[in-house]
């Protein structure tokens, strides 16, 4: 099974780690995995800002980079979704076909694809898991919290059988976090509300960490602690899963 | 042309009083989550919901006619009406003919749609809104903040203050039943003295020629039983085919919206009263253009429960105002445009796209998904939009070319050291000034890999 590895593009500038931590665990799995090194971005950004037709271009790119591989794996709901969601843009060749189906979000990759919840990880501290929308509501890592029905999460389930952490429980366990790409921006204040609001759920429950499916709400929440110098951090999953007694 | 964003900014200057909105909507999600939590089935029942309003939809014309054909087999009279000056002049001459010039109107989104109390007002009609509500935000000479709950942007002093000054009322630092009871005298007054009652309809059902309207304070039945005239506005996409699909639609409005599991009084609108006349106004007023919008026709799905407004994270903390719409939050972020796209072109942005609208509308119109798609349809305007195009135009030329995505990424770290790739200049403003930028790390994960794995 060979694994094509897609870092996005904010992961990869600033946050390499993340990326380290996503390639380590699935080499740990045995797997041969690949980082297409002409990768850029899934165009999100420029598409949720309502210029998909421009993103089009970027569209191709990554079909071309990455329609060779048994799977694709990606640190970020996301990205993942919105390859599998609005890449339907794009003519539907077998090749987009194949990427738009084989493209997967890490926590549900190590659990549904690879049938693993384990990963003999290690991280002894108080954690509140944030879910991100787009992987909760988008690629139903989970489910949300207006849905009736049988509760299930898929990223609960790996983190809960991480040694030595402890999940704890939020009033509001879905909301969002408030960063939504360009809305970040363009609607600043009820974004920076939105961030403050979810950041206090995590310390009104004595969290030491929030983790998340993607790095993106992790950067705004972060920008946010760091400006007032709350005593929390932030840890994509994969850092998490990825982390070992020493 | 409304900027929502600079008025969320505004709306957020009182941080505990957007706590407070907030807590109040989440207050209302809760109950609807325990009540449709109750109900078994209740996945089942939205589905079933969607596609009765699917197929209604696809037949919306015959539906409409055998409405109409029943509507008038009841005696009822049926006015049709293009737009909101049409509506609002039928209405008019019908009170004219009977002399009506005391009006007392339940609730009704579509009359404040067409701008109705102002049309009448101006005529010398006097039109007291008998919602509780509507009536306060009446007397405040505002707009409804929220579809259900009118008033919801109001607190208790507020109100206590508004009475005071309008109704007379001693100041009780808020006392809810003393207040409600100074309302009940001053609207009961109303009721007595009023010439002509106007209801809205929240189903009309095309094999009876009914109109269903759901109250909690039983206002609308006050209305129609104190007087000889009742005339009902309804949009067009108010159809349901049958009278047993109001077993589905009362329930999940009902939990929907408040989380009771139904309204205090449902009231069945079928014929005149003996010696009275019963008029239906049956208004488009832009509805048969957004049908026609393959991509925004399950806007029309919409029961008006407000519950995609109270899960919004954007309109708790915005407040129905900012929307400066008739229909706020998620909803009318895509029907408002619909109607008049550049006046209302930066609703679709008001949104993070979370999604939470969509899993809890009762019947699942893909909320998020429309405004995705208005999104798409507003940036084609170039002009207008000049700004955010260029900067998004760069950045998708940057991407779709990896050798300058690099060469890009080198400049942005060495001379900025910290930016996403999608804030740039002033969205970087927009950034700091209440975050941190990301720190630059020592190198990219692209580094990284081809030192270590290549
Ligand atoms: S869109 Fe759905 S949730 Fe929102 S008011 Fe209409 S029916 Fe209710």
């Amino acid at each position: 099974m060979l694994v094509g590895l897609f870092i996005p593009c904010y992961v990869n500038q600033f946050y390499p780690q993340v990326g380290i931590a996503t390639l380590q665990l699935l080499e740990k799995q045995g797997l041969k995995v690949e980082y297409p090194v002409n990768q850029t971005c899934c165009g999100q950004p420029m598409a949720n800002s309502g210029f998909e037709k421009d993103a089009i271009k970027t569209y191709k790119l990554f079909v071309k980079n990455f329609n060779r591989y048994d799977y694709i794996v990606a640190p970020s709901g996301s990205c993942v979704y919105h390859v599998k969601k609005h890449f339907d843009i794009i003519e539907q060749t077998e090749e987009v076909k194949k990427v738009r189906s084989s493209i997967f979000e890490i926590s549900e990759f190590l659990l549904k694809v690879l049938d693993k919840d384990e990963f003999n990880s290690y991280f002894p501290y108080k954690v509140g898991l944030h879910q991100s929308c787009h992987g909760l509501r988008g690629l139903n890592l989970g489910k949300p919290s207006e849905i009736i029905d049988e509760s299930f999460s898929i990223t609960k389930k790996l983190l809960s059988n991480v040694k030595g952490i402890e999940l704890v429980q939020l009033d509001r366990e879905d909301e969002c976090c408030g960063f939504g790409g360009t809305f970040a921006v363009t609607e600043e204040a009820v974004s920076v509300k939105m961030g403050i609001d979810r950041i206090n759920d995590h310390l009104n429950h004595k969290a030491e960490v929030i983790t998340a499916t993607d790095m993106s709400c992790l950067m705004h929440l972060d920008g946010i602690i760091r400006r007032r110098n709350l005593q929390i951090k932030i840890k994509h999953i994969t850092e998490i899963l990825n982390s070992m007694e020493k | 042309m409304i900027n929502h964003a600079e008025a969320a900014e505004k709306f957020n200057r009182d941080e505990e009083h957007v706590n407070w909105h907030d807590k109040s909507l989440w207050l209302v999600r809760q109950k609807r989550d325990a009540a449709a939590a109750h109900f078994k089935g209740w996945e089942e029942l939205r589905n079933l919901a969607s596609e009765i309003k699917t197929h209604t939809l696809s037949k919306l014309d015959q539906y409409l006619i055998e409405f109409e054909e029943q509507a008038i087999k009841n005696g009822a009279k049926v006015h049709w009406a293009e737009n909101a000056d049409e509506h609002n002049k039928i209405v008019f001459e019908i009170l004219s003919k009977h002399g009506a010039e005391k009006i007392v109107k339940s609730k009704s989104m579509l009359t404040e749609e067409c701008g109705l109390n102002h049309y009448l007002e101006g005529k010398g009609i006097e039109v007291v809104d008998t919602d509780l509500g509507e009536r306060i935000v009446q007397l405040a000479k505002e707009p409804p903040s929220h579809i259900v709950m009118p008033a919801i942007h109001k607190k208790r002093k507020e109100i206590d203050e508004l009475f005071h000054q309008h109704l007379k009322t001693e100041l009780s630092g808020g006392d809810e039943v003393y207040l409600a009871r100074a309302a009940r005298e001053h609207l009961r007054q109303k009721f007595l003295n009023a010439d002509a009652a106007l209801t809205g309809a929240n189903f009309a059902v095309a094999e009876s020629g009914t109109i269903v309207v759901c109250t909690n304070e039983g206002n609308a039945d006050m209305g129609v039983h104190s007087t000889k005239l009742h005339i009902a506005s309804m949009g067009i996409e108010k159809i349901i085919p049958r009278k047993e699909h109001l077993a589905i639609f009362l329930r999940l409005l009902a939990r929907s919206a408040t989380g009771q599991s139904i309204t205090s009084y449902t009231s069945h609108y079928r014929s005149p009263k003996p010696g009275g006349e019963f008029h239906i106004i049956i208004v488009d007023n832009g509805r048969t253009t957004q049908l026609g919008r393959t991509e925004f026709r399950n806007s029309l799905k919409c029961i008006r429960c407000g519950a995609c407004m109270n899960t919004c994270p954007v309109y708790r903390r915005s407040g129905g105002h900012s929307y400066g719409s008739t229909i706020p939050g998620p909803i009318g972020s895509i029907l408002s445009p619909g109607i008049n796209l550049n006046d209302y072109n930066s609703l679709p942005f008001a949104s993070s796209l979370c999604g939470s609208c969509s899993d809890v509308c009762p019947v699942k119109i893909d909320i998020h998904t429309e405004l995705y798609k208005w999104r798409q349809v507003i940036t084609k305007d170039l002009n207008k939009n000049k700004f955010k195009k260029i900067i998004m135009l760069d950045s998708g030329f940057i991407f779709s070319h990896p050798l300058l995505f690099k060469l890009s990424g080198r400049v942005v770290n060495s001379s900025l050291k910290i930016m996403p790739e999608f804030l740039k200049n002033n969205m970087i403003k927009a950034w700091t000034r209440k975050r941190e930028l990301p720190r630059a790390p020592e190198y990219s994960f692209q580094q990284w890999y081809k030192k270590n794995r290549e």
